[in-house]
């Protein structure tokens, strides 16, 4: 019967060894719509054949951990009988072929995620990469895909009704082709209400809800897994149109059936849709799912059982009920004007069963589909590094032109421009939001609260995977730390290149043994996340870029804030003044921006240090000792110290360093493990550094209206607040042209 | 029968996505376009009336519904 | 004092201006369906913030057509309290209820920040408590905030000491800078900044409860 040439079947991304193992499994040929059926199932981007033997290395257990990957997100215990579910996902390739609707569905896609498990959404947050705004080739269209980004998270957020919270945007070239969208979501539920999706009780209705089913994004997950070659204009018709309002009221209606207590199991259709969340959740349950076609709200007429099995449309959900209380179900989405619609039910026999009108179209074994994907051990070598080691010969000209040239610079200048476009306090539980280092949401009528932060180094990763990936999950911690928050658990997206290329496969390797290894030194175990492969435009692969995610747990109160509050408090470098040297200078933002070239190493990590570090902030914040607290990264202490300066309150620091360390590095190196902070306080400060075994030196002291830093008496950088202010809040609108 | 109606700011309000447009052509080039006003667009298919009845129904549908009157007006076409 | 609060599909600030008057004002506060033809018994009826139907028409434009909005306008004209906040107010303007529209921000862009706000006048139900002229902290959060309405209207509103608030800082093009408005009644006002987000510390101003104290004060003396 079959029909299926050897270029259909390369055409679905599938191998010939993968089509050999499926003929196996099936013990016959498939048919067009299985064989479409086994190709997304199989995709790089539901299987994670490429990463899925190395993923097996990150720690996934831990004290608060409730739910591990596995599931639509992850889930924590956070106490008081609450839970937070998480995670993060990237929409990367939608968001190049058309930014604004490509953000938007991610956006969305997330969102279900979280609440698919029952949770509440209460924030989102974005870590977003672009190629350089001002770049004379492709400048052009680096800046309409930023707004196009912008606008779609804007879009989509700011009418479901979540507050987009923070996040990170960088900008780097190798990110002009292939810009990365990664959305964290996050969500607050009762610990003895989460849902799962694991299909169980066989004769139980499955039932659809949400939008009608239309030809959007066919093959959208095998998409996701192919480079883009010259003319990613030709992908337009798959990227899907994403509805907020509508998804606005699949919450609404999902949390209230949820209430009823007749829904079993629930899943979101995302990446191939309809069959994703068949074969899923029968997996999960060791459960068969049969489902006739017929039954599935259409939007257009003539679909195929292929085209219905594999459509993207969005704001759909997938439902196992008990059996005969549909209607108490039905009732829900009837109030909030969605479909609802039995097109099946859970049988016994581990199948995927796919009929139209009564004959069966496809008929695959759910364990086959959705744990039995080829899964490669990829081939290896060292990583690719494009960057030499050795610095080249560099002397400062004027320092503080330097400083302000860093401070102008995309990746440090402020982000008001991208963060004012969302709603970042709907819901009203934003006690900290973006422009912080971490953002800071309570729990209402409890006195617990989240923080949350993003990290990502792509430039410290294509210099060192390893080493980038702890230093990121060491930033990230860190980022909870000075807001007083104690990390407790992690997501991670990891964007890379094409892993069919041993070098860039090294890469991701060499990133999640890093990543693994601080995740389990810093006790916050991943509870999920995505891997997106493939990130490549006509073969030039993305920096290696492993983002991380981290939630910590902190007592709600006033938040505890990056700028200077009042003149004459004491300023304090907990951590230290840090080392520095020229091969490690070179993965600094002053080499980047200053220099306009890369080389050497990431900053060292002593993690045993940085973990003190990060004790002693918590103690500090905890005792209210603190007025202000800032982490050194991106640019220094001299970038820091400015920023701390930009508050409402216009008090700068006039600060005096004892070091001979070289100019240059003393402004601008980027060694870890280091807090600004100012206090009233600072020999309580300095009594818990000590106990930390932290140097804590007192490096300055806050004043009105200016900032000068100065070493062994000679004035490195000096200026008023106002004209830097200006010159820092204003740089990505004059980039933007705005 | 399907008719179109077509909804815009009145030429005494402010049209800024229109503004925008107008810059942004005038910047690719198109040195001639003196102005652009956006609006909207809405086709509509009318089922087993007859023409004086759909003529009264999207004018209503226009008047009451489609347009704000505070700040636009509109344009009924009938295409049959 | 019982309040209402209307949930349109797509509102999304229902829950806030409930727990605003709920726990940080401390009066009695249920939600009201839009499909609900009365108000029950509630003395004061709150249009939140959100994007009803998706302002996929216009801002506002489908939700005046809802059942609940019959009897909003009925409540308002027995002189009932009503207050629109950001998509709550574009619905007032929909409905006539309240003069002028809200069209796209001058910028194109949504903006959300904390703004300072002008009390043009005390003389209203929501300001009561306010004096003229104290400013007031609270954010805006919006799209399609740009106060629009022919100069009669605008000299009208003036002259009859209906603008309530206006912008210290012009965010998004309003015309004369207006933020708030009151109907001729003075017992309906509508104003983009969102009150029920500035009623504690935590949130970063506490400004916003003096809206709500004025509806429970000009109640109470009723």
């Amino acid at each position: 019967m079959s029909t299926l040439t050897p270029e259909l079947i390369s055409a679905h991304q599938l191998t010939e060894q993968e089509y050999q193992r499926i003929v196996s499994i099936l013990g016959r040929e498939p048919n067009y719509t299985e064989l479409g059926i086994f190709s997304v199932m199989w995709s790089e981007h539901c299987s994670y054949k490429s990463s899925r033997v190395h993923l097996k290395k990150l720690p996934t257990q831990g004290s608060h951990v409730i739910q591990g990957p596995g599931e639509n997100a992850g889930v924590i215990d956070v106490g008081g009988g609450w839970a937070v579910a998480f995670k993060i996902e990237s929409h990367n390739h939608p968001s190049f072929i058309e930014p604004f609707q490509g953000a938007a569905t991610g956006v969305g896609g997330i969102l279900r995620d979280i609440f698919t498990m029952g949770a509440r959404p209460i924030a989102v947050l974005d870590s977003l990469r672009f190629g350089p705004l001002d770049d004379p080739r492709t400048g052009a269209r680096n800046r309409r895909i930023l707004a196009g980004v912008v606008s779609g998270i804007a879009h989509y957020g700011n009418c479901f009704g979540v507050p987009t919270v923070g996040g990170e945007c960088v900008f780097e070239t190798g990110y002009s082709g292939n810009p990365l969208v990664n959305v964290l979501a996050l969500g607050v539920a009762r610990k003895d209400r989460i849902f799962y999706a694991r299909a169980a009780g066989v004769g139980n209705p499955v039932i659809y809800v949400g939008a009608k089913t239309g030809r959007d994004g066919i093959h959208g997950a095998s998409m996701a897994s192919a480079e883009f070659t010259g003319d990613a204009r030709q992908k337009r018709p798959n990227v899907q149109v994403g509805d907020p309002f509508l998804e606005k009221l699949l919450l609404e209606a999902c949390l209230e059936a949820m209430e009823t207590g007749a829904i079993v199991a629930i899943q979101d259709m995302g990446a191939a849709g309809l069959t994703c969340s068949t074969c899923e959740m029968g997996s999960r349950g060791g459960a068969g799912i049969e489902i006739d076609l017929q039954y599935v709200p259409q939007r257009e007429a003539g679909m195929t059982p292929y085209e219905i099995m594999l459509s993207e449309s969005q704001e759909r959900m997938l439902l196992v009920a008990e059996k005969g209380r549909e209607e108490e179900v039905f009732r829900v989405f009837r109030k909030w004007g969605l479909d609802a619609v039995t097109i099946g039910c859970v049988t016994a026999d581990g199948m995927l069963r796919v009929k139209n009108h009564g004959r069966v179209v496809a008929e695959i074994p759910n364990r086959a589909l959705a744990d039995e994907a080829p899964v490669y051990e990829r081939p290896y070598t060292r990583p690719l590094r494009k960057y030499p080691m050795d610095a080249p010969p560099f002397r400062s000209a004027d320092l503080e032109a330097d400083w302000k040239a860093l401070l102008a610079s995309g990746d440090v200048c402020s982000k008001r421009w991208i963060w004012e476009q969302y709603d970042y306090m709907v819901r009203t539980n934003t006690v900290a939001g973006p422009g912080g280092d971490a953002a800071v949401l309570r729990i209402k009528e409890t006195d617990i609260s989240l923080a949350v932060a993003l990290d990502g180094n792509g430039r410290y990763c294509a210099l060192a995977p390893r080493q980038g990936a702890r230093l990121a999950v060491a930033e990230c911690c860190r980022n909870l730390s000075t807001v007083g928050a104690l990390p407790v658990a992690a997501t991670n997206c990891l964007n890379f290149g094409n892993p069919e290329r041993p070098e860039i496969m090294g890469q991701l390797v060499e990133a999640i043994e890093g990543m693994a290894e601080a995740c389990r030194f810093f006790e916050t175990p991943i509870t999920g996340g995505n891997v997106s492969l493939y990130n490549e435009t006509l073969g030039e692969a993305i920096d290696p870029t492993p983002v991380v995610g981290v939630v910590g747990l902190l007592k709600t109160g006033p938040p505890l804030t990056a700028d200077f509050k009042r003149p004459g408090r004491a300023v304090i470098l907990l951590g230290g003044l840090g080392d520095c040297d020229e091969i490690q200078f070179g993965s600094t933002q002053y080499a980047k921006v200053v220099l306009g070239r890369i080389w050497g190493l990431p900053p060292a990590l002593d993690m045993d240090y940085e973990k003190r570090v990060q004790a002693a902030m918590r103690e500090i914040a905890a005792a209210g000792l603190a007025e202000s607290a800032h982490d050194v990264s991106d640019g220094g202490l001299a970038v820091a110290l400015a920023e701390s300066s930009f508050g409402p309150a216009g008090v700068g620091a006039v600060v005096e360093l004892a070091s001979g360390m070289r100019e240059e590095f003393l402004l601008f190196h980027e060694g870890p493990s280091r807090i600004l902070l100012s206090t009233e306080h600072p020999e309580a400060v300095e009594a818990i550094a000590r106990r930390h075994g932290v140097e804590a030196p007192r490096i300055g002291v806050t004043v009105e209206g200016r900032i000068r830093l100065a070493a062994r008496g000679r004035v490195l950088v000096e200026s008023a607040i106002e004209p830097l202010r200006r010159l820092w809040e204003t740089a990505l609108e004059r980039m933007l042209g705005v | 029968m399907k008719a179109r109606i077509y909804v815009s700011l009145k030429p005494t309000v402010l049209d800024p996505q229109g503004q925008t447009i107008r810059s942004a052509l005038t910047s690719l080039g198109f040195a001639g376009v003196a102005e652009v006003r956006q609006g909207k667009f809405f086709e509509i298919e009318l089922d087993g009336l007859v023409r004086t009845e759909a003529e009264r129904q999207l004018e209503q549908i226009a008047q009451d519904v489609l347009a704000n009157p505070v700040i636009e007006e509109y344009r009924v076409e009938i295409l049959d | 004092m019982r309040f209402g609060v209307v949930v349109f599909p797509g509102s999304n600030c229902d829950h806030d201006a409930w727990y605003a008057i709920s726990r940080n004002l401390g009066c009695p506060a249920e939600f009201i369906w839009h499909q609900s033809q009365s108000l029950g018994n509630v003395d004061a009826v709150i249009l939140p913030g959100g994007f009803s139907y998706g302002d996929y028409l216009r801002c506002g434009a489908i939700a005046k057509f809802s059942p609940v909005m019959a009897a909003v306008r009925r409540f308002a004209a027995d002189g009932g309290l009503v207050l629109g906040i950001c998509n709550g107010f574009q619905i007032l303007a929909e409905s006539g209820l309240l003069p002028g529209a809200l069209i796209r921000n001058r910028g194109l862009k949504f903006i959300c920040r904390q703004v300072e706000l002008e009390t043009v006048t005390a003389n209203s139900p929501f300001t009561c408590l306010a004096s003229k002229g104290q400013t007031l902290r609270m954010p805006i959060a919006h799209g399609e905030g740009c106060y629009y309405a022919d100069e009669r209207t605008l000299d009208e509103l003036e002259a009859e000491d209906r603008v309530v608030f206006r912008y210290r800082d012009n965010p998004n093009g309003s015309l004369r800078d207006i933020a708030g408005i009151l109907n001729r009644e003075r017992n309906v006002m509508g104003l983009m900044p969102h009150p029920e987000r500035a009623t504690e510390p935590l949130m970063g101003s506490s400004d916003g409860l003096l809206v709500f104290r004025s509806m429970a004060a000009a109640f109470a003396v009723r």
